[in-house]
C-alpha cells in the first residue's frame, strides 16, 4: 500500500540526513521525497511517499517520530488531501511533431516553458498518475530528460 | 561573571552534571580540554584504547545509573569509539561521548585527523550534535546528558571543534530544559493500565517477561511486588537479568536462545505474556509466528517502536516501566471484589506445571573427575561472592554459561552486552564499574578470544589501582562459533581455533597484575578464594573442558520450544 507521510522537522543541518538514513538502515524504501522551509523559517516540511503493509508503515511513523528533530508525522494518505508533483519534460518538437506535442500538453494543462528549435522544456503539474500519463503519452514522441519535483502533499481540510 | 573559554565552559557542564569521573584519551583536537581538566577535580582515566574509554563509561553508566562520559580526539579516536557507541545504543546505556574535532574553518577539507564522526554515528547514537558556534556550547551539553539520560536511554555525541573550544563565552545560567520535539511518556494512559490489569487477573498462566527496561527505569521493587502479589512466574532477557531476584521461587531465569527449558516452555503455554522494558529481540523470540502463540500479549515500553515492532502486541502501554507498574499495583491495591489470595490459588496448578519443568529438565551440567567445567567455575564464583559481585562479561559461550549460572538477585550488577554482542567489553566496562564502587567486588567473566580484544585496558587497571578480577574461561577456541560448527557445521571448525594464546599468568604479570591458575575441579575454589584476597588486579585462567557447549540452545529461527538439551 502507498502512503503519503507529511512529516515537520527542525531545519537545521543533518536532519534530512538522519531521514534518508533511518529508510536506509532499516530497510523501509523511498518512492518520492520532496522538503523545503515553511512559513517559519526555522521549519522545514517534507512530503515522503512510502510503500508497506500497516505493520512497515506503523514503524515509519514512529521512527520517524522518535528522530529528536522531527516535529511531527502525519500519513495523511489515511484521510483526505491532495497531492501534487511538477515535472519537467524535455520534449522532441521539430516541425513535423510540435502540433502534436502542443496538442498534449494543452490537453494536460502543461506550459511550455522553453522553446529551441529541436524541443520543448513543458512544465506539467499534477498528481503522480497525470505526470505519468503525459509521459506515457510524449514517449512515443521523444523524450529526451525529465526532471520530477518529486509529490508534494497537504490533507484537505474538515469539511464539517 | 566574566568570560571563560569553551574548555572551562565544558568542564563547568560537567560538574553541573555532577560528573566526576572521565574515561578518555587525549589528542590534538583536544589537548585544550586536557590542559583544563588537570585542574578541574574531575578525574581523568587514561585508557589505553578509545574503545575501552567508552565501554568504561558505559560500564560506569550501568552499575550506577548516571551519565558515564567519554573524552576522544577527533578522526582516529573518535572512530576507536564507534564500537563502544554502537554497544551502548544496542543496549540503552546513557552516555556523552565528547570528540575533539577540526576547527571549524577546516571541516570539509580532509583536514589532518578530520572524520565527520557526527555522520558516521548518527545511526548508532541516540542523537548527535556538532557544535558549530560557541554560544551553542553549553545549551548543547545540557541538552546531550538531558536526551542521554532521558526516555528510553542511549548514547549521545558531541562533536567539539578546535576553535569553537578555544572561543570565550558568558557561561549562561542553567534554566529547564524545553525540547519541543522530544518529550518521552513517562505516564501510562490509565484505561491501558485497566486493561491490562483486568487481563492479568483474568489469567490462568501468566507469564512476566522482564527486559532490560526494568534495570533501566530502577523499577526491580515494582516489578517484585507485581509478581508476587498474584504469583506471576517470571523470566528475564539477558539484559533483565537482576530485574527480578534470580533465587526467588518464582525465577524461571532467562529465556531465548539458552533460556532454561522452563521459561521457554511457560512463555509458549502461556495465556498472558507481560512483557515489561523488553523488546521481542530474535534472540528471545526464535521463530516469531511461534512465540507466546496463546497469549493475550501485554507490553509496557517507554519507546513507541519497540511495541508491536516484531509481535504484534494487544495491549500496548507506552510509559516508563516504574510509572507503568507503580500504577498497575496501585489499581490492584484499589480494585474492589478483588481477592489476591484467589488468585494465588488460582495460579497454583500452573507454578505446579512450571515446577514439573523445572524437574525433568533443570538448568545444568555433568561434573567430569578434575576436568573442569565452566559451569562449575561460575557456579563457584557465585557462591564465594554470595551471588552479589558486580559480574561484567566479554562475549561468547562463557558469558551464556554466566548468565545461567550466576544468580543475581539485586539490578545494576550484571554488566554485559546483550544487544551488540561486543567482544572486548567486559574489562573496560568492569574497570568503568570499579571506579564507580572501589569497594564492591567486580570480576569479568571473559574468553580466552574476548580477552584478547582489550586486553591492552590491564595497564589502566593498573595505573589507577583498579583491583579487578578476570576469570578467564580458557577453551582455547572461539567457543561460542565453535559451538554453532559442531552442531550446524558437521564440526569444520574453520577460523574458530586459536593456535597461538599468550600465557596469560605471565601477561597478568607483564603489567604488573597477578597470574593465577586452575587445570583441574579441585583447584578452582582456591583459585578464586586468592584472587579475591588479592588487592591487585588478577587473571584466572581457567582450564576448561574444550568442547563444552552451552545448553539448552535453541538453533536460530526454530521455535523456542525446540530446544537443544545437553
Ligand atoms: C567483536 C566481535 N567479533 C566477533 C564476534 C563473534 N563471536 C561471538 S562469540 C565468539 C567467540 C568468543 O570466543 P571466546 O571469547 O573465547 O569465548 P567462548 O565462546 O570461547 O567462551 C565470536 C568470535 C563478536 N561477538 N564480537
Ligand atoms: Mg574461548
Amino acid at each position: 500500500m502507498k502512503h503519503t507521510l507529511s512529516v515537520l522537522l527542525q531545519n537545521k543541518p543533518g536532519v534530512l540526513s538522519r531521514v534518508t538514513g533511518l529508510f536506509s538502515g532499516r530497510g523501509f524504501n523511498i518512492e518520492s521525497l520532496s522538503v523545503a522551509e515553511t512559513l517559519d523559517e526555522s521549519v522545514s516540511s517534507l512530503t515522503l511517499v512510502t510503500r508497506g503493509d500497516d505493520a512497515i508503515v506503523e514503524q515509519i511513523t514512529k521512527q520517524l517520530h522518535k528522530l529528536i528533530d522531527v516535529i511531527k508525522v502525519t500519513d495523511i494518505s489515511e484521510g483526505e488531501f491532495v497531492e501534487r508533483e511538477m515535472v519537467l519534460i524535455r520534449v522532441k518538437a521539430e516541425s513535423n511533431t510540435r502540433a502534436e506535442v502542443l496538442r498534449v500538453i494543452d490537453i494536460f494543462r502543461g506550459k511550455v516553458v522553453d522553446v529551441s528549435p529541436k524541443s520543448y522544456i513543458v512544465e506539467v503539474t499534477g498528481s503522480t498518475t497525470k505526470i505519468k500519463a503525459i509521459i506515457d503519452i510524449l514517449k512515443p514522441i521523444g523524450i529526451k530528460e525529465i526532471v520530477r519535483t518529486g509529490t508534494v502533499a497537504m490533507a484537505r481540510a474538515s469539511k464539517s | 561573571m566574566g568570560k571563560i573559554n569553551g574548555s572551562q565552559a565544558i568542564i563547568k557542564c560537567l560538574q553541573e552534571e555532577g560528573v566526576n569521573t572521565i574515561f578518555g584519551f587525549p589528542g590534538g583536537a583536544v589537548i585544550d580540554l586536557y590542559d583544563e581538566l588537570l585542574d578541574s577535580g574531575i578525574k581523568n582515566v587514561l585508557v589505553r584504547h578509545e574503545q575501552g574509554a567508552v565501554h568504561a563509561a558505559d560500564g560506569y553508566a550501568r552499575v550506577t545509573g548516571e551519565v558515564g562520559v567519554a573524552l576522544l580526539t577527533s578522526g582516529p579516536g573518535a572512530t576507536n569509539g564507534v564500537t563502544g557507541i554502537a554497544t551502548a545504543y544496542l543496549d540503552s546505556i546513557p552516555i556523552v561521548v565528547l570528540t575533539g574535532q577540526v576547527p571549524t574553518a577546516l571541516i570539509g577539507n580532509d583536514a589532518f585527523q578530520e572524520v565527520d564522526i557526527v555522520g558516521i554515528t548518527r545511526p548508532c547514537t541516540k542523537h548527535n550534535y556538532l557544535v558549530k558556534e560557541a554560544k551553542d556550547l553549553v545549551p548543547t551539553l545540557r541538552e546531550a546528558f538531558h536526551v542521554a539520560r532521558t526516555g528510553r536511554p542511549g548514547p549521545v555525541l558531541v562533536d567539539l571543534p578546535k576553535d569553537v573550544v578555544a572561543t570565550m563565552i558568558k557561561f549562561p545560567e542553567k534554566t529547564p530544559i524545553r525540547m519541543q520535539t522530544y518529550q518521552p511518556t513517562y505516564e501510562p494512559h490509565m484505561g491501558q493500565v485497566e486493561k491490562a490489569c483486568k487481563a492479568i487477573l483474568k489469567a490462568k498462566r501468566p507469564v512476566l517477561y522482564v527486559g532490560g527496561g526494568v534495570i533501566l527505569s530502577n523499577s526491580n521493587e515494582e516489578l517484585t511486588q507485581l509478581a508476587k502479589r498474584l504469583n506471576i512466574p517470571v523470566t528475564m532477557t539477558l539484559m533483565g537479568l537482576g530485574g527480578f531476584p534470580g533465587t526467588d521461587p518464582l525465577s524461571m531465569g532467562m529465556l531465548g536462545m539458552h533460556g532454561s527449558y522452563t521459561a521457554n516452555m511457560a512463555v509458549s503455554k502461556s495465556d498472558v505474556l507481560i512483557a515489561v522494558g523488553a523488546r521481542f529481540d530474535d534472540r528471545v523470540t526464535g521463530r516469531v509466528d511461534a512465540f507466546a502463540p496463546n497469549a493475550k500479549i501485554i507490553h509496557i515500553d517507554i519507546d513507541p517502536t519497540s511495541i508491536s515492532k516484531n509481535v504484534k502486541v494487544d495491549i500496548p502501554i507506552v510509559a516508563d516501566c516504574k510509572h507503568a507498574l507503580t500504577a498497575m499495583n496501585s489499581w490492584l491495591d484499589q480494585a474492589k471484589d478483588l481477592n489476591e489470595d484467589e488468585i494465588k490459588t488460582k495460579h497454583e496448578p500452573w507454578l505446579a506445571n512450571i515446577n514439573e519443568w523445572t524437574e525433568k529438565h533443570p538448568m545444568g551440567y555433568t561434573n567430569e573427575g578434575e576436568t573442569i567445567k565452566p559451569q562449575f567455575v561460575i557456579e563457584t564464583l557465585s557462591k564465594l561472592t554470595a551471588g552479589d559481585a558486580i559480574i561484567t562479561t566479554e562475549v561468547g559461550q562463557h558469558q551464556m554459561w554466566t548468565a545461567q549460572f550466576y544468580k543475581f538477585n539485586r539490578p545494576r550488577r550484571w554488566v554485559t552486552s546483550g544487544g551488540l554482542g561486543t567482544m572486548g567489553y567486559g574489562m573496560p566496562a568492569a574497570i568503568g564499574a570499579k571506579m564507580a564502587f572501589p569497594n564492591e567486588t567486580v570480576i569479568d567473566v571473559a574468553g580466552d578470544g574476548s580477552i584478547q580484544m582489550c586486553i591492552q585496558e590491564l595497564a589502566t587497571a593498573k595505573q589507577y589501582g583498579c583491583p579487578i578480577k578476570i576469570a578467564i574461561l580458557n577453551n582455547n577456541y572461539l567457543g561460542m562459533v565453535r559451538q554453532w560448527q559442531e552442531l550446524f557445521y558437521d564440526k569444520r571448525y574453520s577460523g574458530t581455533i586459536m593456535e597461538v594464546t599468550p600465557d596469560f599468568v605471565k601477561l597478568a604479570e607483564a603489567y604488573g597484575a597477578v597470574g593465577l591458575r586452575a587445570t583441574k575441579t579441585s583447584e578452582v575454589e582456591g583459585v578464586i578464594k586468592k584472587a579475591l584476597a588479592t588487592d591487585n588486579t588478577v587473571i584466572m585462567d581457567f582450564t576448561i573442558a574444550r568442547e563444552e557447549g552451552v545448553f539448552p540452545m535453541v538453533p536460530a529461527g526454530k521455535a523456542t520450544t525446540e530446544m537443544l538439551l545437553v
